[in-house]
């Protein structure tokens, strides 16, 4: 028997609980006043984040100088997770399997020298170095949640700016329908390629207009500085409303193309990792639900709880409007 | 040697040391040094202890039979309450750190996760046999049912094993599955041939 639903995978939120537009927008000034020291002085180091400040560097690596993103959503107000952490619990398979073997493993990894090669459905494909890309424009700091498929999330505060000021200048086609993004895949220096797990090299992709949201990140650095090898450096993607695996890492090329690019994770398991992977707490994973997740770094140490999961990883605002009539549990 | 396994200290001296995982666990936990995600390595630690004092459990038998070190058949009970106590820190780290005693959530992910379903399983065989671990029980189930209901051990071996795989196989990261699978083969694989050269 068939059962018609409204469920489409997607929890539409009741008109009441939306914020009107005008509150919305007014909330850096209400950040800003804050700032002022209106709301006391512990809010006040807080909110001067979202006014004008930098994050503090770990003093790990080269710095990469930028300023805080105005683009709407860009800065989450969310508690930043340890840098240690970000850059000691992480999936890089190339490098290992355990959270902690990029962090032990990715030293062999040469960021230098570095060239992603444009190529596909585009007017002016070229091999970009990573100087020609650190220049391509203005650095810019963004505090985004990243949210694993694995049911954990972190708050990092990346560099970088949106991918779409490096396709405005190579000039898609009109049939270029979506992006595909290239990692690395070095057996010399990544001793895990080559491993059952995944086939290589790493391969993701994104449509045309989701590479074009102003959120969607090229990212070459994080904490103020360049990236760990661990993290993805020399340069690598950030798309915030996406389960982490879509933000692929260590680019080396991005091509232009009229086909559904084949992703990695999709290539492994259809059933588990679909092409949009948008994080949705109503559509579960077919082995665990996505209803919550663990912050990384939360109070409470052992006993800290998790936490409910955002519909888009509370992005909706900012990409909802690409996914309009669209059944998210079909095209999850 | 033997003469050492039998002297009064030696027991209290094993179950220190069956603690020690626990203790250097507890002082990890204290000095919050279980790294970015310290309930997820709470679970996989407990879990690879309640793994290995199965292996140490099951060894006995074959050790003191091709030792001929009868003495070490006093340890058995410890070692297999231990493997006990490490399932239950286990359990908890899973059910109330990971999953804050959230019951109906709990529920879903055993009807939607083979590998904790099978986890499960190998819980609730085991609890029979720490419950009838104690003389009282042995006497009143007499000798061949209190063994018979023991040889449970082996399929908890078995579940074990396959909990850990399942586990592991979302990303193809089976090595250290494999060398438990292997020692705990060797170990009901002595039992087999014992058997079937008991039957010749």
């Amino acid at each position: 028997m068939l059962i018609k639903t409204n469920s489409d995978g997607f929890n539409h939120p009741i008109s009441s609980e939306i914020t009107s537009q005008n509150i919305y927008e007014g909330r850096r000034d209400l950040m800003k006043l804050m700032a002022g020291g209106v709301a006391g002085a512990a809010m006040a180091t807080w909110a001067s984040r979202e006014a004008h400040a930098m994050t503090p560097k770990p003093g790990k690596l080269a710095a990469l100088a930028n300023t805080p993103s105005k683009i709407a959503g860009a800065m989450a107000l969310d508690k930043l997770t340890d840098y240690k952490d970000a850059s000691t619990y992480n999936n890089f398979y190339e490098f290992g399997t355990d959270k902690a073997d990029p962090a032990r493993n990715a030293h062999t990894l040469k960021t230098t020298p570095w060239t992603v090669e444009i190529e596909g459905l585009v007017k002016k494909p070229a091999k970009y170095t990573l100087e020609d890309l650190l220049k391509l424009s203005a650095q810019e700091e963004r505090i985004y949640r990243l949210r694993c498929v694995e049911g954990w999330s972190m708050v990092i505060p990346w560099v970088g700016y949106s991918l779409s000021e490096l396709i405005k200048k190579v000039e898609p086609l009109s049939n270029a329908k979506y992006v595909e993004f290239v990692t690395l895949a070095d057996r010399k220096t990544m001793p895990f390629v080559g491993s059952a797990v995944l086939d290589w090299p790493y391969v993701e992709g994104l449509r045309m207009d989701e590479a074009m949201n102003p959120l969607t990140l090229l990212s070459f650095g994080m904490y103020g500085e360049v990236l760990p090898n661990q993290s993805g450096a020399p340069v690598r993607l950030v798309v915030p409303w996406k389960y982490g695996f879509k933000s692929a890492k260590s680019l080396v090329k991005i091509r232009f193309t009229d086909k559904l690019p084949a992703t990695a994770w999709n290539k492994a398991a259809a059933n588990e990792y679909g092409f949009y992977s948008n994080v949705n707490p109503a559509v579960d994973h077919p082995r665990w639900s996505q209803a919550t997740e663990r912050r990384i770094g939360e109070e409470g140490g052992l006993f800290a709880k998790k936490r409910k999961t955002e519909m888009f990883n509370g992005y909706e605002a900012q990409v909802a409007a690409m996914y309009a009539g669209m059944d998210l549990k079909k095209n999850f | 040697m033997r003469q050492l396994l039998l002297k009064p200290a030696a027991k209290p001296l094993v179950f220190l040391l069956c603690l020690l995982p626990f203790a250097w666990l507890a002082y990890n936990v204290a000095i919050n040094n279980l790294g970015a995600n310290p309930q997820e390595a709470l679970i996989r630690a407990t879990g690879d202890w309640t793994l290995r004092f199965l292996c140490i459990v099951l060894a006995v038998t074959p050790l003191r039979t091709i030792s001929k070190t009868p003495q070490l058949a006093r340890f058995r009970r410890m070692l297999g309450l231990f493997v006990y106590f490490y399932v239950v820190i286990h359990l908890l780290s899973y059910s109330w750190f990971d999953m804050g005693f959230d019951v109906p959530e709990i529920a879903k992910d055993i009807y939607k996760r083979p590998f904790i379903l099978v986890g499960f399983a190998a819980f609730v065989m085991l609890t029979p046999l720490a419950l009838t671990s104690f003389n009282r029980a042995i006497k009143a189930l007499g000798a061949k049912r209190w063994q018979q209901l023991h040889k449970l051990v082996y399929a908890v071996a078995g579940l074990g094993v396959l909990h850990f795989f399942w586990m592991r196989a979302g990303k193809n990261n089976f090595n250290e599955v494999f060398i438990y699978a292997a020692i705990l083969a060797a170990l009901l694989g002595w039992r087999l041939v014992q058997w079937f050269n008991k039957k010749q």
